[in-house]
């Protein structure tokens, strides 16, 4: 697919996403809209190191933990405005991704290894907003219910899906433009040979701490919108694996280092979420369990994702085309 | 003019000593061979002369400065570029985007990047596969590509590491005028070969490596006459038995 096809692709479909406010009215189908949406952001923000950089994190909730604290702490301990927080969230998280890589990437750490420090890092800050008080400790923070814009908590989900479709429409711009960008080019020579990138002069370093940054600002923002939307933040929450598996789990359904991977990851998985709620009920931990079937599933068969599939089908078409015409000519 | 000025350059890796106090230069402009029998530390003294080793002593000069010790992507900035004996494309990758990854060294633009690689395929003879995915080239169109990648960067120096190695003798002749091509337009090569042939047809000079350390250096035909040489390939007292043989015949 030509890049200038993708950017277009990328705004008719952010363009008729924008078109559920308008259409849906039961808040309850918006809810579900606006969740499949921050999955999305989620997913997208690990994409760009993950799927684009290579390096497998099992720890992006620490920077999501970080983006919701911050706003969550912000509001709570100092009164300051939460859309101030959404920017400090994001840059807040953006610094724990600088040290993350400060502590990994400058000794080389790769694969396996990097992906077991990531989960070490969100569990020493899950541990440490358990223990420290103005996180408010285990018993978590609650944002003061003050309903207005202004304040970015909105009178209707409306409100909410429009911030959500922003920054996720932001996010997938970025990741747009690295995938047409001599960062972006760079970025994928170190994912597939770290070596020879570095060999044609690829600055292996700087490129992964640009690519952990850019992914843990994503995050962060994603994790200031969760603040927003629910208003009550604890360190499970925050900082537990759930949201590390649900930033991995849907760019790997969707499609590793693609643009539109998460996208569809998101959507797929919200939707499956919804198919067992209304089939087997609300059993705790059943979506848990679909999602680990899946994995397995997804990585057994389909390595490459739905996006990957997709495209599989695709260049399956040509092929056979491709062959026939060899045929004529023979 | 030197190019390249290696002067004592030491390696070892336990008790291996795997580079001993090599001294060597590479003049501006031509083919400088490096060859030796297998294991004679000839990759290695590429990895330490690129900065993916750093030597246990010695320095490395490239165009008057001291490299010595620098990382491979700042030794690959200052213009020198080596390619690898075991080929590294990047998979997944098409040919026009594996070689946009080395022109964008010095190019920032995309889309300048991307006409550069075409130009570099052509160039090279990958015109016509640019949109492969470079997993699915064979070994000769992944020599190839590892060529165009090192050229993509606009290097100064190109070193490359036994890039005819496990090619059959006609793609030997397709690619033997492409690097023929690359010197004429004024980029000094240094080349690990095992080819004999390619080495002689090729190279201007040639330095001879055997267990880490310099035996012999010189025109090629020369060194491939040179005892030191024979023995070193062939084992001790081959040079006096071939001599032997000749004088018999002769």
């Amino acid at each position: 697919m030509k890049t200038d096809t993708k950017l277009l692709m990328l705004i008719v479909v952010f363009g008729l996403i924008a078109l559920a406010p308008l259409l849906i009215t039961q808040e309850s189908l918006l809810n579900i809209v606006i969740m499949t949406l921050y999955a999305a952001l989620l997913g997208q923000a690990w994409n760009i190191l993950g799927g684009y950089g290579g390096q497998v994190s099992f720890g992006h909730a620490a920077y999501f933990g970080t983006g919701a604290y911050t706003v969550a702490v912000l509001q709570v301990q100092f009164g300051i405005n939460p859309w101030i927080g959404l920017a400090a969230g994001g840059l807040a998280a953006a610094a724990v991704g600088a040290f993350i890589g400060l502590c990994t990437f400058r000794y080389g750490l790769r694969g396996s290894y990097f992906a077991l420090v990531t989960l070490a890092f969100a569990e020493v800050l899950r541990i440490l907003s358990n223990s420290v008080d103005f996180t408010g400790a285990g018993v978590g923070l609650l944002i003061p219910l003050e309903r207005s814009a202004a304040n970015f908590q909105f009178l209707t989900k409306a409100g909410f899906f429009w911030v959500i479709w922003a920054m996720t429409l932001a996010a997938f711009l970025t990741v747009w433009k690295i995938g047409n960008s001599r960062f972006g080019a760079q970025l994928m020579a170190v994912r597939d040979n770290e070596d020879a990138a570095r060999a044609l002069g690829v600055n292996a370093f700087r490129v992964k701490m640009g690519a952990i940054m850019l992914s843990g600002f994503f995050s962060g923002l994603a994790g200031v919108f969760y603040a927003q939307y629910f208003l009550y933040l604890d360190p499970y929450i925050a900082y537990g694996a759930a949201i590390s598996v649900e930033s991995l789990l849907v760019p790997i359904i969707g499609g590793m280092g693609t643009l539109f991977g998460p996208l569809l990851g998101a959507a797929f998985l919200h939707g499956l979420s919804e198919l067992s709620r209304a089939v087997i009920g609300d059993a705790p931990g059943i979506s848990l369990v679909l999602y680990g079937v899946l994995l397995v599933i997804m990585v057994l068969f389909v390595p490459r994702g739905l996006a990957g599939l997709a495209s599989h089908l695709r260049s399956g078409k040509r092929a056979v085309s491709q062959a026939e015409g060899g045929n004529d000519r023979a | 003019m030197t190019v390249l000025e290696i002067n004592g350059l030491c390696k070892s890796f336990g008790g291996l000593q795997a580079s001993q106090s090599v001294t060597l230069t590479v003049p501006q402009g031509g083919i400088t061979s490096l060859i030796g029998p297998n294991g004679a530390g000839k990759t290695t003294l590429f990895a330490l002369i690129t900065g993916f080793h750093t030597p246990d002593s010695g320095s490395v000069r490239f165009l008057g400065e001291d490299i010595t010790g620098l990382p491979p992507e700042a030794i690959a900035k200052r213009g020198m570029i080596r390619t690898f004996q075991t080929v590294q494309p990047f998979a997944g990758q098409t040919v026009r985007e594996n070689i946009a990854v080395g022109a964008h060294l010095k190019i920032r633009g995309r889309a300048e990047a991307l006409a550069k690689a075409e130009a570099v395929a052509r160039q090279v003879g990958l015109g016509d596969r640019l949109d492969m995915d470079a997993a699915s080239l064979t070994v000769a169109g992944r020599k190839r590509l590892e060529v165009a990648r090192a050229l993509a960067t606009d290097p100064k120096l190109i070193l490359f590491d036994e890039v005819l190695a496990g090619l059959n003798p006609s793609e030997i002749r397709d690619v033997i005028p492409v690097i023929h091509a690359i010197r004429d337009e004024g980029v000094t090569i240094l080349l690990i070969e095992h080819v004999m042939q390619a080495v002689m047809s090729l190279s201007d000079y040639t330095w001879v490596l055997n267990q880490g350390a310099i035996i012999a250096e010189g025109p090629p035909k020369d060194v491939v006459s040179d005892p030191h040489v024979i023995e070193a390939y062939l084992g001790k007292g081959m040079a006096e038995r071939i001599a032997k043989r000749e004088a018999a015949s002769a």
